[in-house]
């Protein structure tokens, strides 16, 4: 199944990236 | 008059307008479309296939590439950043503030691709705009259906990214 397939499925998921990708950018900046 | 703050100002207001309309089309438009093909005894999606959607695409399209141009004058032209840094994820500057917007500055010029080379030329077959078969106006549907939907997906981190250069991160 698709989560891009509902609304909450892509809103949900949107916000996993969001986190993630903070601590990406923060491990990048050394913070 | 400081030319580069009215370029953040216009890149924040051709943002507004670019993810407004994306969040119309995914919340608004694409549900009531499908709603209006179910309802055997209602008038059918054909007047927003016509007169709504081809106006919405249009300020859709030009207000993501007015948000990428602002945005990308701004980085080059704001003294705590520069384009290249941003770009490289400000690696080796040990910089969240540079990073972070970097990090905007990607997913922005994902979704930039998606609407001008996924989005409005698959709409153009959906909406009669340009010729294509009943089998290549299904194959576009579904393109353009998920490219909308990352970009709203990917709207969500963009936004964390874009605010939290100047005002810092939640977590």
């Amino acid at each position: 199944m698709n989560p891009l397939d509902s609304i909450a499925g892509t809103i949900v998921s949107g916000f996993i990236l969001a986190i993630i990708l903070a601590y990406v950018v923060k491990a990048i900046a050394g913070a | 008059m400081e030319i580069m703050m009215i370029d953040r100002w216009l890149h924040i207001i051709a943002g507004v307008l670019w993810i407004g309309l994306l969040y119309y089309f995914n919340f608004v438009q694409a549900p009531a479309q499908a709603a209006a093909l179910a309802d055997k005894d209602g008038p059918g999606p054909a007047a927003i296939g016509k007169y709504i959607a081809p106006r919405a695409l249009l300020w859709f399209r030009w207000a993501a590439l007015a948000t990428w141009v602002t945005g990308a004058y701004y980085l080059e032209a704001a003294p705590q950043y520069s384009l290249v840094g941003a770009f490289s994820l400000g690696i080796g500057a040990h910089n969240v503030a540079l990073s972070s917007i970097g990090m905007g500055a990607w997913l922005g010029t994902i979704m930039l691709f998606n609407v001008w080379v996924l989005i409005w030329p698959n709409q153009k077959k959906i909406l009669g705009i340009v010729e294509a078969t009943d089998e290549e106006k299904g194959k576009a549907k579904r393109i353009a259906f998920l490219a909308s939907r990352s970009n709203t997906l990917m709207s969500i981190p963009v936004l964390l990214f874009m605010q939290a250069g100047g005002h810092g991160m939640p977590f």
